[in-house]
């Protein structure tokens, strides 16, 4: 089991997603604990990925492959940590999608991948969604903070109406709201109604590794 | 006569063919997303096999002859409709960039949200600085309702530049109203389609794909006569090959199928082989214009356009500095002087700093002077028949003096460019005298200089016939109040 562990390691190191999958699938029909595998392997992995990304050793290539491992292990995993009730999640997922009439996703999806790289549930809505696919997505997967992305003049007032959107359906209350995005600024989003600005993909990992510490204590 | 036109090129003949042919055969196997309906529907109907769902096959053999069409050349005009910039062959113009967010005052350290009078000045500015051939509209205001911003941003252009152009729609509903203000300015629709004033950028989105506002802008350009640039943006390692030439085959097979679809559309419109790639910075997660390679993407596809016979354009001569300093110098001037070398027709760029979101009075007026060095070396050199250099130096072998001969007279200001304005070419004394100026201080006594001339304006009637066409689509918004407030507040009256 312990050659597995290493193996699991290595595969989000190495950012090798068909080896994550094998090694979670010979871990589980070993009889091993899904989230032991999770805690001593995947989530070191990832964390020493982050490092060497923080220290300029890796690059975005290796984070986002190193990220991918991960992902394909947890799908391997995740049915058998729903059986074992381990409860982990549930009130970490976050919603992150590119506002309406906007199709530029690159951005959106670099902040995706740096967010469930550092252990969050991510609901990746892709580009140019409307506000009642938010609305909706927020409501089937009891999401706790939205991610909205937005890089034009024309499409950033997306955001302020999303917002109005959960006001008028009385959640506003249950859900953060994140935005970035090059024209965004944080003094717009603050008269947006926005509450977190972020300005990179590292920002928001900070932002939302703040924000879930405070609300749960 | 001219000594030689100096001329860069990045590939061999073998390596141009050869991408093509990656291309055809990119566009024949996996095809190219369409998701305009109405633009999936002529190609279909035009023979093209549907691969699945939404993607369309471009067999070679299928579309080269719609290609046919394609005019290597075409004109674009002034508002008066007579002085005309010819768009081809190895015609270089330079255009301050297009679509910027951000605004960087003279003199100030960080940047600020764009407003409509930014558009103003820039506008105007770009009328008085006679190298620049084209103008754009170069920023998008903030201080409208958003949804508004790419309409109300062409106003300033039309009533402040009598140049030509370089502009695009954000939304499909702005086509109409861009259209219906460009047609006041020519006269007529009809007028507009014989003298386009200006040219749509439409882009791909990598890989392979036509959106639905780009799709749509394709067939509504191509029909209207408007110029269109394709500005495809393969990011090298992000959404597109990391390899540089990968980037180019994408590129190659991105525009052909555009092309295909706008010739379709209206054979012998006019279309730019365009684009915008940049080879993806991997620390930093951006896109940097002023990368070496993204340069070296920037010449080798356009050295396809060229072999393809399309006009052709580029985003070169700007930077991803912040302020205009050093780098914002380094990747603007390399950047000119490349595409000038490459002959590439339309160069979008000057005055762009932080990528291609901000732009810098202070830095078009320094780029301006990079564009002058570029052309000068593009003029090559002149092989002057008189003086006769050897008879020249036999009579002045003894006294050396060359400053006084009539032939220095003559030929210094034709052989010899005087500095540019943001250069400073004085000695240390005089330096010390004028306050140790950096280019950046020089620019800026530039700007306040042209700040007092003149500039031409649009004739009344024409103005209030643009102010009404934009009034009436902010009342459909139920923001006319505001735009009325905003133009006044920008010196067009209503
Ligand atoms: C690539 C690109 C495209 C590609 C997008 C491909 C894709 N799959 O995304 C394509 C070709 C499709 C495209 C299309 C268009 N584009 Co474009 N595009 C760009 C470009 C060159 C780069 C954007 C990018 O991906 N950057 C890299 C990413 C990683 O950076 P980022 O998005 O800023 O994201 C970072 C941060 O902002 C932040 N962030 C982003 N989102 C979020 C969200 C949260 C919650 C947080 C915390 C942080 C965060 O973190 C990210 C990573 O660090 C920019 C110019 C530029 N250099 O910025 C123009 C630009 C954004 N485009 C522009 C325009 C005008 C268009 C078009 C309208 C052009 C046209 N007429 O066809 C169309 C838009 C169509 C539409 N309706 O959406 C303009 C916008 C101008 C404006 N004032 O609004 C720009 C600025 C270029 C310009 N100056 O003209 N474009």
């Amino acid at each position: 089991m312990k050659d597995l562990l290493q193996k699991a390691f290595n595969a989000v190191m190495d950012g090798d997603s068909e080896l994550a999958r094998d090694t979670a699938e010979a871990w589980l029909a070993a009889g091993g604990s899904p989230l032991d595998l999770v805690n001593q392997a995947l989530t070191p992995g990832i964390r020493e990925v982050g490092r060497l990304w923080e220290d300029g050793e890796y690059f975005l290539p290796e984070l986002v492959s190193g990220a991918e491992a991960m992902k394909t292990a947890m799908i391997v995993l995740e049915p058998a940590m729903v059986q074992t009730d381990t409860g982990t999640s549930g009130s970490r997922v976050i919603l992150i999608g590119t506002v309406c009439g906007d199709i530029h996703d690159i951005g959106k999806s670099l902040v995706a991948t740096m967010l469930k790289a550092n252990g969050f549930q991510v609901v990746d809505l892709g580009a140019d969604v409307a506000p009642e696919r938010f609305l909706r997505a927020f409501h089937d997967h009891h999401a706790a903070l939205i991610c909205m992305s937005a890089l034009l003049t024309t499409t950033m007032t997306g955001i302020p109406e999303l917002i109005r959107l959960f006001e008028s359906s009385g959640v506003r209350s249950q859900v953060a709201f994140m935005a970035g995005g090059a024209p965004v600024t944080r003094k717009w989003a603050s008269e947006a109604g926005v509450d977190y600005y972020g300005d990179s993909a590292v920002d928001a990992v900070r932002i939302a590794t703040d924000h879930f510490r405070r609300r749960n204590g | 006569m001219n000594a030689l036109r100096p001329v860069i090129t990045l590939l061999n003949q073998h390596t141009v063919t050869d991408i093509v042919t990656q291309a055809w055969e990119i566009l024949e196997n996996t095809g190219v997303q369409i998701e305009h309906g109405e633009t999936f529907h002529v190609l279909a109907d035009s023979g093209l096999p549907v691969i699945k769902n939404q993607r369309v096959g471009f067999p070679r053999h299928r579309c080269e002859p719609f290609l046919a069409t394609v005019p290597a050349t075409f004109f674009l005009f002034e508002r008066d409709l007579e002085t005309r910039i010819p768009i081809g062959g190895d015609a270089v113009h330079y255009d301050p960039g297009s679509a910027a967010v951000y605004w960087l005052d003279p003199g100030a350290d960080d940047h600020r949200r764009a407003t409509a009078a930014d558009c103003m000045l820039l506008a105007q500015l770009t009328e008085k600085l006679d190298g620049y051939h084209i103008q754009s509209t170069g920023v998008v205001p903030s201080d409208v309702l958003e949804d508004f911003a790419d309409c109300l941003r062409l106003i300033y252009p039309l009533v402040f530049c009598r140049k030509p152009v370089i502009t695009g729609t954000f939304r499909k509903s702005s086509f109409k109203i861009m259209h219906r203000m460009l047609s006041v300015i020519a006269g007529s629709p009809e007028l507009l389609r014989t003298h386009p004033l200006a040219v749509f950028d439409c882009c791909p989105s990598p890989p392979l794909k036509w959106s639905d506002l780009t799709g749509a802008a394709l067939m509504d350009c191509a029909r209207a006569g408007i110029p269109v640039e394709m500005v495809s943006m393969p990011l090298a390692g992000a959404t597109a090959p990391v390899t540089l030439i990968g980037s180019v085959i994408q590129h190659t097979a991105e525009s052909l199928s555009g092309a295909v679809i706008h010739q379709i559309a209206a054979p012998g419109a006019p279309i730019i082989w365009g684009g915008s790639p940049a080879a993806f910075d991997m620390r930093h997660g951006t896109t940097p214009m002023g990368a070496m390679e993204t340069m070296m993407i920037d010449l080798a596809y356009s050295q396809v356009g060229k072999y393809l016979g399309f006009p052709t354009h580029a985003y070169m001569a700007c930077s991803d500095a912040k302020l205009p300093d050093y780098q914002a110098g380094l990747e603007s001037g390399i950047g000119a002087v490349l595409a000038a070398l490459a002959g590439i027709n339309i160069v979008s760029g000057p005055g762009f700093l932080n990528y291609e979101n901000t732009h810098s009075p202070e830095k078009i007026i320094q780029d301006h002077d990079a564009c002058a060095l570029a052309y000068r070396l593009i003029q090559g050199m002149t092989v002057h028949a008189d003086p006769d250099v050897p008879a020249l130096l036999h009579r002045l072998a003894d006294t050396g003096d060359f400053l006084s001969d009539p032939s220095t007279r003559k030929l210094h200001r034709r052989e010899l460019s005087p500095a540019g304005k943001a250069v400073f070419r004085g000695s240390m004394d005089q330096w010390r005298n004028q306050g140790r100026p950096l280019s950046r201080d020089l620019a800026h006594a530039v700007l306040q200089a042209l700040a007092e001339q003149d500039s031409p304006r649009l004739d009344p009637g024409r103005t209030q016939a643009l102010v009404e066409i934009l009034l009436q689509e902010a009342d459909n918004l139920h923001i006319a109040k505001a735009i009325r407030e905003i133009l006044q507040a920008t010196c067009i009256h209503v």
